[in-house]
């Protein structure tokens, strides 16, 4: 039976939600708003901000002097990349561990995760080491290999949860069939699969894009990606923050137009499993 | 075409021994339900025939050859799952296809054979649609009509009908008692629900703990059961079994009676009060406390006046008592 709700509840509660929406969203929207005032302006006290000129100055300053498309190509082919060889490698992974689970898949899941906890500044000087010597500073490969790596886990978790809905008795009944391994997992799971690995190749792009730890240490000007375009604007020069907005809203602008459009698969595969 | 032989067949779970070695012949065409309660290993034993898990000792041959290591789909078997597991994503028509798409046959004998499927089960209508948009029944039917096609030596039944309500299991049970009699395939049917199994084998293996109790025709099991668990567990309402003096009296140590072996009135030997009266219309089941013989169950016929408190006498149909000795077999 559906709850009784009086009106005021709802307007209250909807404002709430409104107000706190606004609130996670008003970082972003400031960075937006600095981006379109002079640099005087962008410095000066909130409100007066709000009333002085627009202008698209920083934006041809930004364009003039970062090469913003190469920045931008080298964001899409790492995250990209990454996420392709990262389900490339965790589909067959988790379709093992949810099927044909073994005795310490549980322990091994967890160890995965574990990964997961440690501060990626702790392996900074072995991994930048290792760069150096194979000569993968600066290097896309490089770049896709770690974020590759950093993503994995989650990537094969979140595969594991997905797979894990999908009954066994539908594979057993293929089987029965008489469907091989191949027919098995191309005509029965992976159209089952398909809104799962959907949303987990969305939501690891995002993650890959917004890496700024790893972009920043291992990349100077060839592989570098959005996160070093934006960080090139915090420079010894001096702090720059309509050139930053506006450098910063670029970098976030195609991911931010990605996620609207593939926000169903998204929540989907972020709420996936809470209720049957 | 469809007799399966099961030579000391076993399996094992790491440490657990779940059949710990079972001899069966399945006839040609014959209806053969596994019956047992929850965790008897009757679903396990299907699964060892259709090659869904492996066994860890013995022979199990089909048609007179070897099968114990041909994978699912080389043995010729059709199976349908307690949850139907029809594929969500395809629409009825290639669900029942689906199977012969993996033999590859070419589609105008495939389209023959789904809908030769579709008439013999009524999907005619429902051909187009997805498995969620039919009911429970229906998709059982789905689920049946894709094991049909293949014409297979025998279906294999894993609870099919425990997710439908009482009163579709009833029609469903029918339509697949016709379906055997129109096929005249093999049929392995897995129940716990006792009335499945005497209402639609041809022969009941009664299962528990992974040991084959009895085997036999329902009205077999029903008269003579080799043993206590097989005669407590054959029979809805359950046969009244009885131990102590009365039982010594007639050299046992449990005797048993079916509630409708014994009658009521007159001045027979049993005397109880009646504690519960369940009208059914056609029968009245009544609950009779009888002091040192325990609770009885007799049937009375849907008319009798006898309510709750009522004391009345009861006397067992002579030859219709059966008798227990220690090790729970029965004696002759």
């Amino acid at each position: 039976m559906a709850r009784k709700v009086s009106n005021t509840r709802k307007t209250v509660v909807t404002l709430a939600a409104w107000s706190i929406g606004f609130l996670i969203f008003f970082p972003i929207l400031w960075i937006i708003i600095l981006g379109f005032k002079s640099e005087g302006d962008a410095i000066k006290t909130p409100l007066q901000v709000l009333f002085s000129d627009w202008t698209l100055q920083s934006y041809h300053d930004v364009q003039a002097r970062s090469n913003y498309a190469r920045h931008f190509w080298n964001s899409v082919i790492l995250s990209v990349g990454s996420t392709m060889i990262a389900l490339a490698i965790a589909i067959p992974a988790a379709w093992s561990m949810a099927f044909v689970p073994g005795k310490r898949t549980k322990d091994l899941l967890m160890w995965m995760l574990s990964t997961k906890m440690m501060p990626a500044v702790g392996v900074l000087v072995p991994m930048y080491l290792l760069f150096r010597d194979f000569g993968l500073l600066d290097s896309r490969i490089g770049l896709v290999g770690v974020l590759t790596l950093i993503n994995l886990p989650i990537v094969v978790w979140m595969l594991y949860t997905y797979f894990k809905e999908i009954p066994g008795e539908i594979l057993e009944a293929a089987r029965m069939d008489g469907a091989s391994l191949r027919s098995e997992i191309l005509y029965v799971l992976t159209p089952m699969a398909v809104p799962g690995i959907a949303s987990t190749m969305l939501l690891n792009i995002i993650l890959a894009w917004n890496e700024a730890f790893w972009t920043l240490q291992l990349t100077t000007s060839q592989a570098a990606p959005l996160t070093q375009f934006i960080a090139s604007y915090s420079s010894p020069e001096g702090l720059f923050y309509a050139k930053l907005s506006a450098a910063s809203t670029m970098a976030i602008a195609p991911i931010l137009i990605l996620g609207w459009f593939s926000q169903k698969q998204l929540v989907r595969g972020l709420t996936f499993g809470a209720v049957k | 075409m469809g007799k399966i032989t099961l030579t000391q067949v076993r399996k094992s779970f790491g440490e657990v021994d779940v059949i710990p070695g079972i001899d069966l012949t399945i006839d040609e065409g014959e209806f053969v339900v596994f019956v047992g309660p929850s965790g008897c290993g009757k679903s396990t034993l299907l699964r060892l025939i259709a090659g869904l898990e492996d066994t860890s000792g013995g022979v199990i041959s089909i048609d007179g050859m070897d099968a114990t290591d041909l994978p699912p789909a080389k043995r010729r078997l059709a199976m349908v799952f307690q949850s139907y597991a029809l594929y969500p994503h395809m629409s009825v028509r290639k669900n029942i296809a689906f199977p012969l798409k993996m033999a590859g046959m070419d589609a105008a004998e495939q389209e023959k054979r789904v809908n030769h499927a579709a008439r013999i089960l009524n999907l005619g209508n429902y051909l187009d649609r997805r498995p969620g948009q039919l009911s429970g029944g229906q998709r059982q039917r789905v689920a049946i009509g894709r094991a049909i096609v293949r014409e297979p030596a025998a279906f294999l039944f894993d609870e099919p009908l425990s997710n439908l309500d009482a009163a579709l299991r009833v029609s469903m049970r029918q339509e697949i008692s016709e379906l055997h009699q129109t096929l005249k395939t093999t049929m392995i049917y897995v129940t716990h629900d006792q009335v499945e199994a005497m209402t639609m084998a041809d022969k009941i293996v009664v299962l528990n703990a992974g040991r084959i109790e009895q085997v036999g025709s329902p009205m077999e099991l029903y008269r003579n059961p080799a043993n206590l668990f097989v005669a407590g567990f054959i029979g809805s309402p359950k046969m009244n079994l009885i131990e102590g003096p009365e039982a010594a009296r007639h050299n046992a140590t449990t005797i048993g009676i079916r509630p409708e072996h014994i009658d009521i009135g007159g001045d027979g030997p049993w005397q109880g009060v009646v504690g519960l009266s369940e009208h059914l219309g056609s029968d009245t089941f009544l609950k009779v406390n009888a002091g040192p013989l325990g609770t009885l169950t007799v049937r009375a016929s849907g008319e009798v006046d006898i309510h709750h408190g009522d004391s009345i006498r009861m006397t067992p149909q002579v030859g219709k008592l059966l008798r227990f000795g220690a090790d729970g077999k029965a004696l002759k």
